[in-house]
């Protein structure tokens, strides 16, 4: 009578701590003595530096000490290539990786000048203004295209190039699907950039204890692991001795995993080298200049169809944004360029980027990571495909889907796993007549034109998508049964508000048979778990939640054994259940755990060889492949043409992302990346001016979608379950975001179907809108 | 420098003096001077939310106002929702049970949001509701289940009686 806890829903195990103001995020960490930081930062998008003056700055009272490049002796250096580059044949790659300070020249708008350090954070700003900066302005790098010119100032002058990166990609044969092709349609497409914004900026807190020699680092990052790799290789310290933890983070979607950023590298140093705790915490305007961002591609697009509309081939040409620096490698163009497939059989494919260096903040992935990009291409290119058919959007769709007996399926192409692009299951058709039944496919017609006739304008957009999720290379957890009976889980991935201490608990709940409450999480922290990558490519419920469950079996087969023992029965007489071990069949025999972990840990006697002590087992586990999710979009919306204001009127979300652990959780997933994906589509858009300013650097002027403007998210859940891990699980946690600018623009043409109006553009916001209506109007 | 300012509040019941500079921002003073450091900072422009604290019984945004400006106010914070025996407010085990919450950073300064918005709307509507929220952001819900959580809050605080049921049925 085992509990069962994987696919239920219980009430979450942090919120307590939450709700009641007592989780510690990094900028709560206080610590006696400590200092702050606050830093000084370009304010021209490329610029030499002549000179830095911090006399002044040191003069002023409270002021610790002002730091610039040129203070960190060796210790100054590029960060390390996150990601190397696929091995693609062909391939270039130019290496160009962010600087802790700017030594000799600026590269975008924000990069940090100099660290001001004082007794608190108002000295510290109070000195920035008197630390002075002399810059000789230089010609800044925007557009993607002129950035390529042979006269274009040049960012890196030891690359003596602004490309960044030149990869193709083919797969089949796209001249002969060119040849063969009754329709070929071609268009370019723009995607600009957005802000992760997480509602907590970043923060980091170092304290440097001479005596224990031990660097503990309070990082708001979703990868404490190699953080704390990185920190102790870079400060001559054992790995043992650095701790990094992540504690409550508030949000990440992707930058947060950056690593280093100039302020990581900086306040454990100065918290060793002043002997004094740092902290330092980020500032919204800082937010959107110093940490990074993600978007702008612009794609040259051409798709091959047969007469009944058939993709033979799609051939895609495009430029990828990666702003001043490429740290993360090629993770966001290889995303687009591998999700642009989709769920779709593309027989021939040929697709090409270049990524360029621009005066413009790093590019590095924010929640869906470049799948986007991909989506939106495609989607567009089946829309307008469908159009010139005379078919509707899904019937172009469903004529294309790979079937589902095409499973596993391998593209020839390389993932950012650096394996060739692979699904290992899926069924999609199914996706979008299940999306059409929740829109009401019969009725939704018949409203519109009711609508239409009183002069209001409603639209349906309907599109698909896959996410590559739950990527290696691996994650590891740790399960003890404490003598309370309560079990410890620890893993070394950070959270940031997926309700890992929820989930993993019913992994290991179920396995042991307690109560998900009794089973204590701990996540982020190096000195409870030191093996692990990252949260990032939805991987975090797969893999770690794969060890977890690894683990906790290999705790079951202890507490077999040592309650085998205990009871003076066969290892096969003994069973779990409610948080005890006990003879199967004569329930009064029986020990609760937490005994028995102490029977696994005598004081006294002999432990027999060949085991370990204790209810404790450790585990990794490690995917030959991701898993693949897909699902099906479908949003209403209404468009009013004077004002171009489009409501989101009905959201549909039919997903497949495998076995659900905690439905409630997956479902606060999927509406929450849509309504980023919502703010996407038609609210957020970093603009930068021809000098590559970012002109709204603050909520005022960056708009992120309110609770007026996102609508209930209807859902359906399918499981098609994963192959490749224990628990059939794909993950989830971006791909709310990932179609959302395709449906979008497929559903305001449809409001507005009197208009020649063909939205290749994303974001979109009134303004902008507006102009293509009147366009369209002619 | 400006001299600093004698400042007497009460925090969460409890009386409170100190010296401080006119500039401090009172979610400084909260986080900084008293360790209250449920209350968070999330743009320092007053466009967030997230450091929203009652002043007097009213939701202000703590990042607008300055500490001095607190002089002689009743300020309470989310620390100060209950009385700290455990017991959640009937908002906090409403968002607990419906989810209304994934990071959590945002959740302090809705919650003081929503604290005077039940007092003066104890039987809200959805649009009423999502009104009244919109001077909050959040980047992890989607909003969905938030909105949910207020009117499952305000159903269980105008029928108190029959809480114990609907946070069974939240919670089956």
């Amino acid at each position: 009578m085992s509990r069962v806890h994987v696919g239920t829903s219980p009430v979450r195990n942090e919120d307590r701590a939450l709700l009641t103001g007592r989780a510690t995020f990094v900028d709560d960490v206080q610590l006696p003595d400590m200092l702050h930081a606050a830093f000084v930062r370009s304010d021209h998008a490329h610029a030499l530096i002549r000179g830095i003056d911090v006399s002044a700055a040191l003069a002023r009272p409270g002021v610790v000490a002002v730091i610039t490049a040129e203070d960190l002796g060796d210790y100054w250096q590029p960060g390390p290539l996150l990601v190397p580059p696929p091995p693609i044949e062909g391939i270039v790659f130019n290496q160009a990786s962010q600087v802790p300070l700017a030594k000799d020249r600026v590269r975008h708008v924000g990069e940090a000048i100099a660290m001001v350090i004082a007794e608190s954070r108002y000295l510290a700003e109070d000195a920035l203004s008197d630390v002075v900066v002399d810059l000789e302005p230089l010609e800044p790098v925007v557009d993607l295209e002129a950035a390529l010119a042979d006269d274009a100032p040049v960012l890196h002058p030891q690359l003596g190039t602004n490309l960044a990166a030149h990869v193709v990609q083919r797969h089949g044969d796209y001249e002969d699907a060119l040849a063969a092709a009754d329709l070929v349609i071609q268009r370019r497409f723009h995607y600009d950039r957005g802000a992760a914004a997480a509602m907590e900026n970043r923060a980091v807190a170092a304290r440097w204890d001479a005596r224990a020699e031990e660097l503990t680092v309070w990082d708001t990052t979703q990868a404490p692991i190699p953080i704390r790799n990185g920190l102790a290789r870079m400060l001559g310290l054992l790995e043992s001795r650095v701790r990094v933890v992540a504690p409550f983070v508030g949000g990440g979607f992707g930058p947060k995993i950056m690593m280093f950023y100039p302020e990581e590298v900086l306040v454990p140093w100065a918290a060793m080298r002043l002997g004094r705790p740092v902290k330092w915490t980020e500032d919204r305007q800082e937010n959107f200049f110093a940490t990074t961002q993600e978007r702008s591609q612009i794609h040259d697009a051409e798709i091959a169809f047969s007469r009944d509309g058939k993709i033979l081939g799609v051939r895609d040409f495009f430029f990828h944004d990666t702003g001043a620096y490429d740290p993360y490698g090629l993770t966001v163009p290889i995303n687009s360029q591998c999700t642009l497939l989709g769920p779709y059989d593309v027989p021939a494919y040929h697709s090409e980027f270049r990524a360029v260096f621009t005066n413009r903040t790093t590019v590095t992935p924010v929640r869906g990571a470049g799948r986007q990009h991909g989506v939106f291409v495609m989607e567009r290119l089946l829309d307008i495909g469908a159009r010139e058919l005379g078919l509707t959007p899904h019937e172009i769709r469903r004529r294309n889907y790979l079937r589902d007996d095409v499973f596993p399926h391998t593209f020839q192409i390389l993932f950012q796993d650096f394996a060739p692009l692979y699904y290992d299951s899926g069924n999609y058709a199914p996706a979008l007549e299940a999306a059409l039944d929740i829109v009401g496919r019969e009725t939704f017609r018949a409203e519109q034109a009711r609508l239409r006739a009183e002069g209001r304008f409603i639209g349906l957009g309907v599109v698909s998508y896959v996410e590559g999720t739950g990527i290696g290379p691996y994650e590891g957890a740790r399960v003890t049964v404490e003598p309370s009976g309560r079990v410890r889980v620890a893993t070394g991935l950070g959270t940031q508000g997926q309700g890992h201490y929820t989930a993993f608990a019913q992994i290991v709940a179920e396995v042991l048979d307690v109560a998900v409450a009794d089973v204590h999480v701990v996540t982020g922290d190096t000195r409870e778990f030191g093996w692990g990558t990252g949260t990032f490519a939805s991987r975090g419920a797969v893999v770690a939640g794969s060890a977890c469950h690894e683990a906790a079996l290999a705790v079951r087969r202890k507490v077999i054994d040592v309650g085998a023992r205990v009871l003076g029965v066969d290892a096969d007489d003994v069973e779990l259940a409610g948080g005890t071990v006990r003879v199967r069949g004569d329930e009064g025999r029986s020990m609760p755990l937490g005994q028995l972990a102490g029977h696994a840990n005598p004081l006294r006697g002999a432990v027999t060889p060949g085991t370990e002590p204790g209810l404790e087992a450790t585990a990794y586990f490690g995917p030959d492949h991701g898993s693949t999710a897909s699902g099906v979009h479908a949003v209403v919306v209404e468009v009013d043409p004077e004002t171009a204001l489009v409501k989101f009127l009905r959201y549909v979300v039919v997903h497949d992302c495998g076995k659900l652990i905690n439905p409630t959780i997956v479902a606060g997933q999927v509406q929450g990346g849509v309504a980023h994906g919502i703010g996407n589509a038609f609210f957020e858009q970093l603009v930068y001016d021809e000098g590559a300013q970012l002109m709204n650097a603050s909520f005022m002027d960056y708009l992120l979608p309110t609770s007026m403007d996102v609508p209930k998210v209807e859902m359906a859940h399918r499981e098609t379950a994963a192959p490749l891990n224990p628990l059939g699980l794909k993950g989830v946690g971006e791909a709310g975001c990932i179609p959302t600018g395709a449906a979008f623009a497929q559903a305001v043409e449809d409001a507005l179907p009197h208009l020649a109006l063909e939205i290749r553009e994303i974001p979109l916001s009134p303004n902008r809108l507006f102009e293509l209506l009147r366009d369209a109007s002619g | 420098m400006a001299e600093p300012v004698e400042i007497s509040l009460s925090v969460n019941g409890a009386p409170r003096s100190a010296a401080v500079e006119p500039r401090l921002l009172l979610s400084d003073f909260l986080r900084q001077e008293l360790g209250l450091t449920g209350t968070h900072v999330g743009c320092e422009h007053g466009v967030c939310g997230a450091c929203t604290v009652l002043v007097d019984g009213e939701a202000v945004r703590a990042c607008l106002v300055f500490a001095v400006q607190a002089d002689g106010a009743e300020v309470t914070t989310v620390e100060g929702l209950t009385p700290g025996d455990g017991a959640l407010h009937p908002l906090q085990e409403a968002f607990r049970d419906a989810h209304g919450l994934q990071c959590g950073f945002c959740t302090p300064g809705i919650l003081m949001s929503m604290v005077p918005f039940l007092r003066d709307h104890p039987t809200p509507s959805e649009p009423e509701v999502r009104e009244a929220l919109s001077g909050n952001l959040c980047r992890c819900t989607g909003y969905q289940n938030i909105v949910e959580a207020v009117q499952l809050a305000a159903a269980r605080m105008a029928a108190p009686a029959t809480s114990a049921a609907a946070a069974a049925e939240a919670g089956s």
